[in-house]
């Protein structure tokens, strides 16, 4: 491995250089990365609502946000809702991602364009695209009641206010956003893919369907490994199409955990419970991330010896 | 194998399977584009023409009177003006700590160089929209609710930039890092004459994404703002979609919606490469 190795002085005079180049950053994670995590933690043991004059000034109640939250049929809901999100959006967006990738990894004319039209969603305001979206769910005339027709589609289609597909109207449109943002990955992964692999491949008479599962697929499991992870994390936080589409409704039928935080802190003004939620909500996303990078550091590991 | 040896039929199974792989392609891929195709279709029809069954894409006419209205139910101008600020704001703050911190990174070794960079990296794994109640409350203390800069100073250091420029930098060969310093060069040259440089490519990479991830931004200024004069376009958008005067007038919101989306969205067709690239660079952690 080639490697450039870093100035080495180390007597302290030179050592306070760097650290003042880096202070500003380090300021700003200190303020608003490490101190909000410790104060929600230390603030979702506290009791504290703004729109209860009595429960205006904080009092210690240890577990009793936790407590309250996890007896709550709203909150129950709202964690089964935020895993069917998830455990839907990041699968079907990364499938969607790869074939794509297939579809697009070829020098035809107008493939840039092609391109062009699963990737561009990734620079929309998600707010704008939800703003169109409503139109592409709007019962009789929506757009995308039209398309479903054609296929024979006869069901209800008032989507973002029908209780059982409120979820899945939200999912639909975090899935369009993100195919093709993962897309460009996977496209980039196919082309540094080697190419005596396939022309030995194809001397062995392998087929199209083996090939993709014996060879490009495990070729680009690091690919999938760092798509998905940031899949998790854009999952868990990307929910702004909600305020435009469901506002978490019907009766929560589309509330997910960050939607409720906010909700929790802003409509209900109970300062305690939103910070459990915080609490809650980072415990989710460390947990998938450290794991994919736990995962993925093991493989790392071997390549870089 | 060379050309010739592939029987007649097996080519032309060849070519129509790419063609179909194509037709696939190009549909699936309209398929995507139809909600912006739709949204500027439906933005330029004529006022008197709404939307209805049967007439779905394109009205009687052409007009620009869905621009006009909803130009002036809200004051877009302002949120223009805001959204331009804060993302220049976060840009220019941003690029200035990403290359120092970048930089101290790659070139310096010091005590804590290793749990200083994985203390900064907690930024990429906590990402600072789940904790909008805790920042919401230091924005309030530091007495800057309601304004611009609440908008864009949680985003004044990125772990993200200061990664990214620490790759770049530790590409420079240490020779002419060596040279620079035999030259006399302080910190400031070095970065200026030996390092920047060839990280240009890198830090427009960055740049592109931080300004497309902040124009798109909604949840945390919608937090910390609450009146017109912090209001940057996502906010004002939604806000404008639940005016109650609005109801289902699909012309005039996708008119709105493409007020919102038109610079990045020109910006992204006249460089798309540079974006993809730069989106493919954000990703290369």
């Amino acid at each position: 491995m080639a490697k450039t190795v870093a100035n080495k002085h180390s007597d302290l005079k030179s050592s306070i250089i760097p650290w003042l180049l880096i202070l500003p950053t380090f300021i700003v994670v200190l303020m608003f990365t490490a101190w909000p995590t410790v104060l929600s933690i230390y603030q979702s043991f506290f009791r504290l609502k703004l729109n209860v004059p009595r429960f205006r000034v904080p009092t210690f109640i240890g577990l009793q946000n936790y407590v309250e939250l996890f007896k709550s049929p709203t909150f129950h809901q709202v964690l089964w809702n935020t895993i069917i999100y998830v455990a839907g959006v990041v699968p079907i967006s990364v499938i969607l991602a790869f074939l794509f990738a297939l579809l697009v990894n070829r020098a035809i004319k107008g493939i840039g364009f092609i391109r062009l039209g699963f990737f561009y969603p990734t620079i929309l305001p998600m707010v704008s695209a939800a703003t169109v979206w409503m139109y592409f769910f709007t019962p009789n005339y929506g757009l995308f009641n039209l398309f479903l027709q054609w296929f024979g589609y006869h069901g209800p289609q008032n989507w973002t206010g029908n209780p059982h597909l409120a979820l899945l109207a939200v999912m639909i449109v975090a899935i369009w956003k993100s195919a093709g943002y993962f897309m460009i990955f996977y496209l980039a992964g196919l082309q540094n893919l080697p190419t005596d692999v396939f022309e030995a491949a194809d001397i062995d008479g392998v087929n199209y369907l083996q090939r993709l599962r014996y060879i490009t697929f495990p070729l680009l499991r690091r690919t999938t490994l760092f798509v998905t992870t940031i899949a998790f994390i854009d999952g868990f936080q990307i929910i702004d199409h909600i305020f435009v589409l469901t506002q978490g409704g019907p009766s929560d039928a589309s509330n997910v955990l960050l939607y409720y935080l906010w909700e929790m802190r802003f409509n209900y003004q109970d300062v305690g419970k939103s910070a459990a939620l915080t609490v809650i909500l980072v415990a989710f996303i460390l947990i998938f991330t450290i794991g994919n990078f736990a995962l993925s550091e093991r493989k790392e590991d071997r390549r870089v010896a | 194998m060379s050309h010739n040896s592939i029987p007649k039929t097996k080519h032309i199974k060849k070519k129509i399977n790419s063609f179909v792989i194509a037709l696939i392609a190009a549909v699936l891929s309209l398929l995507w584009a139809s909600v912006i195709l739709w949204a500027i279709a439906a933005s330029f029809r004529p006022p008197n023409s709404p939307i209805g069954p049967g007439s779905i894409w394109f009205g009687g006419s052409f007009s620009f009177a869905n621009y006009i209205r909803a130009w002036h139910m809200a004051p877009f101008l302002l949120y223009y003006k805001n959204t331009i600020i804060v993302v220049s704001l976060i840009l220019g703050v941003q690029i200035v700590t990403a290359v120092f911190a970048g930089f101290a990174f790659a070139n310096y070794e010091f005590v804590g160089k290793r749990w200083l960079l994985f203390f900064i990296l907690l930024q990429l794994m906590i990402p600072t929209t789940a904790l909008l109640v805790p920042n919401f409350a230091t924005i309030r203390e530091l007495g800057l609710y309601d304004t611009l800069l609440a908008i864009a100073l949680p985003y004044f250091g990125s772990a993200f930039g200061t990664f990214l420029m620490r790759q770049a930098f530790l590409e420079v060969p240490y020779e002419l890092v060596e040279a620079g310093i035999i030259d006399g060069c302080n910190w400031w040259q070095l970065i200026m004459h030996v390092y920047l440089p060839p990280a240009i490519p890198t830090l427009l990479a960055f740049a592109i994404s931080s300004v497309t991830w902040h124009w798109n931004e909604f949840l945390w200024p919608l937090v910390v703002t609450s009146s017109n004069k912090a209001r940057v376009l996502t906010v004002g958008l939604v806000r404008f979609t639940q005016l109650g005067e609005i109801g289902a007038q699909w012309p005039l919101l996708a008119a709105a919606t493409l007020i919102v989306v038109a610079p990045l969205l020109i910006a992204f067709v006249v460089f798309q490469k540079r974006f993809i690239n730069s989106f493919l660079y954000s990703g290369i952690k």
